[in-house]
């Protein structure tokens, strides 16, 4: 199973459910139309609001965590609307099921019914077909162009033009066909009149909504591929902007909690006596799995946390730790495993090859932290037996189901703000979303005042859903010219919302047999950057360049003979390897390494220099990226994607590491777990996009897997040494030790 | 009571005078553009600026801030002598080289920055490593590092 697949049954069930979902479509635009629209406003297609005074606002379901969607979706819709950009704006969509992201049900469609599993939970399956998508409203999977943006605000962009535009035909009386749009402005050459869109919006919303209007062709382009300035960046440095954690609300507590270090522990006991002696504190509450302290203001909560001392029980996993973990994965890695790709006869193929003629080599990585800047933080209230809670959560629909869910409540009476969050990286959906859980207990003890709760970092760092450690063994034979007949290769899958099919190469290896062992642990495990790729990026890229490295070919040269001639994934290498200058000289001990992963509809090489330092820290000197998404919508803002995926990345392959002892996690704050700074982020980062035919892919994630297989085969071209452990310093000490 | 000066205001609050001043401005000034990152002083999300140099204000008792010139991302462009509503140069180049992601960190950022090159208007790699320390996890620092250079070379 490629992905978790879900299949509406037949051919039959999909026709019907095309009628139940425009069915569905059309009730909630006039919802949609109720919660946004006011005097003098009209809503068009569910998602584009068109005031008297010109005013186009674009409501966007997903939440802008720096990625810049709310500018790219607002660009895509507005492009197909001919509307003047200067009077554009996108607001985030309300958290309610009138703007559930039915788009990116379509994506999912197009894509073959492939429902992503981190999506696990975020649909409901008891209702029927179509209302499996009412709770979507995620920010995740790089989607928001490729699904949201192409499937969704092209059409709906297009939609409004084309009911504008015949709008004024009928005021008129004349032929649609001979009415051009610009600007925001129809106009009728032949009479010269004209007419702007805050004129006609009214006119036209009464009209239907044409289902598949004509998109334009990539020529026609007149705000796609833009940089036009971000909407979200002068808030961001005024400091006006106002994220979950800068909640004020009349009467609001502070809170602040501890959870059983060792994941699946409950509190056992705690005396509140010591909390209490301290000026602010209000209240201790006793938790299923953590103590919380209720005071003024955070300080005073914080104070009051760490005069207690809870007792927790540890689940039956206080013995745990990564090496027990390490251990007994490496054990079950020599079991066969569940097919999850198969081509040939991998088996037969390296059983027929003379035993200097057959690889192997085992990786492994372990638990990473999101460590996004702003720590996990909710506010809630009760009140009238309402419940409303306020936060940056990736997932504003699924995380209101989960909080019905959690306080016994009818989603009718649960309302969930979704603010604006200060990073996320796939921590902040609602499959892990216990901190809302938290908030919406500590707020029934509050009610009717309102609470703010803050974890501290240490707690952030304690209770993470972690990018799983996992490992894997990978097999190859070399045919006579070197070049691979066989990969066989068995890796660690940790049940849980990380899997994705990352696993699957590009190269054109006749026997392949990929397969996985389940292994378990109690660490709770999450969705982070790139999900699985991270790791499948790292071990597959690292070990064709160990065939390579066997063949003593270049390790350029060797991929892109694997590569259809005319592929993207070709062009991409190529592009990388070009720009940077592969195979020109380097200062002495700086090796260059490369690396090719596609995720998320996005095909990406990295090309990385760099050198060893005398303490094993591994020093960049030099990232040249090449990206093929298909087309750009905003330039600016994808490199800038791409350039964050690439320092996090580096972050990540280089020094971030969680480890579990005795049950709990090792590592409490920065100080020990050591994200890149400025003065080790490379000097020289370049990302070029290569504009393909190919569909739209995502941004947010795909340029970080290739960053740690690039760097490490760079280390090896340095150093001749492979690190097939992450991260690169610590197997870099144990290599020196 | 302890008397703070906070952009340029004589603001008094009723805390404890261990309380760090990250609180205070937060909670009980309701200045929310500096932010929470570690409370450890390791992430700079929280600096400002105390009588003109960048301290982070998560481990700053507000007792060692009483009678300093305090100034915080909301004040930063008037301390400068700009006119209200207007951005200060440092702000300006964020701007113009949309440095920003999530923006969490920018405030410490732009704060760390704009004491450097008050202090530093032209300084070398070295030193804008050693003074800007703080941490961004969405990964703006070549784009930090741009603007910093563009502001110092139109100085």
């Amino acid at each position: 199973m490629r992905r978790r697949t879900f299949l509406v049954g037949s051919v039959a069930a999909v026709g019907g459910l095309a009628l139940g979902y425009r069915a569905w479509t059309n009730a909630f635009e006039a919802q949609a139309a109720q919660l946004v629209a006011r005097n003098g406003e009209t809503l068009l297609g569910g998602w584009v609001k068109i005031g008297t005074d010109d005013t186009v606002t674009v409501y966007v379901p997903h939440v802008d965590m720096g990625q810049g969607t709310h500018t790219a979706l607002a660009m895509m819709l507005a492009e197909e609307l001919d509307a003047d950009w200067s009077h554009v704006s996108a607001e985030r969509a309300p958290g309610e099921k009138a703007f559930a992201n039915r788009f990116l049900a379509e994506g999912w469609i197009l894509q073959g019914w492939r429902l992503p599993v981190f999506l696990d939970g975020a649909i409901d399956m008891g209702f029927g077909e179509v209302a499996r998508f009412i709770n979507l409203q995620i920010t995740g999977g790089s989607t928001a162009v490729r699904f949201t943006g192409q499937v969704g605000m092209r059409i709906v962009g297009a939609a409004a033009r084309a009911m504008l535009i015949e709008a004024a035909a009928r005021r008129w009386g004349v032929s649609a066909q001979e009415l051009v749009a610009a600007h925001s402005i129809v106009t009728h050459a032949p009479s010269g009149r004209s007419q702007r869109y805050g004129d006609l919006a009214a006119d036209a919303a009464r009209l239907s909504v044409p289902a598949s209007p004509p998109l334009k062709p990539r020529k026609d382009y007149k705000i796609i591929g833009r940089s036009v300035p971000r909407f979200d960046i002068p808030a961001k440095v005024t400091g006006a902007l106002q994220y979950g954690i800068d909640v004020q609300l009349p009467g609001m507590l502070a809170a602040t909690v501890k959870a059983a270090p060792v994941h699946g522990g409950k509190l056992a006991s705690v005396d509140p006596t010591p909390a209490m002696r301290i000026k602010g504190v209000e209240r201790v509450i006793a938790l299923e799995n953590a103590v919380a302290v209720v005071a003024r203001g955070y300080w005073q909560a914080s104070r009051g946390l760490a005069a207690l001392e809870p007792v927790f029980t540890d689940g039956g996993n206080g013995t745990m730790s990564s090496q027990s973990q390490a251990a007994q994965q490496d054990q079950i890695l020599g079991a066969g495993g569940s097919s999850r790709h198969k081509a040939g006869d991998a088996d037969a193929a390296l059983k027929a090859a003379p035993a200097d003629r057959v690889i192997e080599a085992s990786y492994r990585v372990p638990f990473l932290h999101h460590a996004a800047m702003e720590p996990i933080n909710a506010t809630a209230q009760f009140k009238d037996g309402r419940l409303t809670v306020w936060g940056g959560e990736q997932d504003a629909l699924g995380s209101k189901a989960y909080l019905a869910k959690v306080s016994g409540l009818s989603a009718a009476n649960v309302s969930l703000i979704a603010l604006p969050v200060g990073g996320s990286f796939g921590r902040r959906i609602a499959l892990t979303a216990q901190h809302l859980h938290q908030v919406a207990d500590i707020a029934r003890h509050t009610a009717p005042q309102p609470v703010k709760m803050i974890w501290s970092r240490e707690e952030d760092f304690a209770q993470g859903a972690y990018r799983p450690a996992v490992a894997s063994r990978i097999s190859a034979a070399l045919g006579p010219n070197g070049m691979p007949t066989a990969w066989s290769q068995v890796f660690i899958d940790i049940p849980g919302p990380g899997l994705n099919d990352g696993f699957l190469i590009p190269y054109a290896i006749p026997n392949q047999s990929i397969r996985s062992v389940t292994s378990a642990t109690h660490v709770r495990t999450g969705t982070w950057r790139s999900v699985a790729h991270s790791q499948h990026g790292f071990w597959s890229e690292s070990f064709i360049d160990e065939l390579a490295a066997a063949a003593g070919r270049d390790p350029f040269e060797y991929r892109r003979e694997l590569l259809a001639p005319a592929s993207r994934h070709r062009r991409v290498l190529e592009a990388a390897a070009e720009k940077a200058g592969w195979g020109t000289p380097l200062p002495a001990g700086v090796g260059r390494g490369i690396a090719l992963v596609e995720s998320f509809g996005t095909i990406v090489a990295h090309v990385v220099e760099a050198s060893l330092g005398r303490r094993g820290v591994p020093s960049v000197h030099r990232v040249t990226a090449a990206v093929d998404c298909g087309d750009v919508c905003h330039p600016d803002t994808a490199s800038a994607q791409i350039e964050g995926a690439i320092v996090m990345g580096l972050s990540a392959a280089i020094a971030e590491e969680i480890t579990v002892e005795r049950g709990a996690i090792v590592q409490k704050t920065f100080s020990d777990y050591p994200l890149l700074t400025l003065a080790s982020t490379p000097p020289h980062i370049e990302v070029h996009f290569l504009r393909s035919e190919g569909p739209w892919g995502g941004l947010g994630e795909p340029g970080l897997p290739p960053v740690a297989p690039a760097l490490a085969n760079a280390l090896f071209a340095a150093t001749g040494r492979r690190m097939r452990t992450l991260p690169l310093i610590a197997a870099a000490h144990r290599a020196a030790g | 009571m302890t008397a703070l000066k906070v952009n340029g205001l004589l603001r008094t609050v009723d805390v404890d005078p261990d309380t760090p001043l990250l609180w205070v401005l937060r909670e009980d000034l309701g200045l929310t553009g500096t932010k929470f990152g570690c409370g450890a002083a390791a992430c700079g999300a929280c600096t400002v600026h105390v009588d003109g140099a960048p301290v982070r204000s998560c481990s700053m008792p507000v007792s060692a801030a009483a009678g300093a010139d305090i100034v915080t991302i909301e004040g930063l462009a008037a301390s400068a002598g700009l006119a209200d509503g207007a951005l200060h140069p440092v702000q300006a180049a964020w701007i113009d080289l949309q440095v920003p992601q999530c923006g969490y960190c920018q405030s410490g950022m732009i704060m760390a920055t704009a004491a450097l090159l008050k202090k530093t208007p032209r300084p070398t790699d070295a030193e804008i490593d050693d003074a800007i320390g703080n941490l961004c996890r969405c990964g703006t620092y070549p784009r930090v590092r741009r603007a910093i250079r563009k502001l110092s070379d139109t100085t």
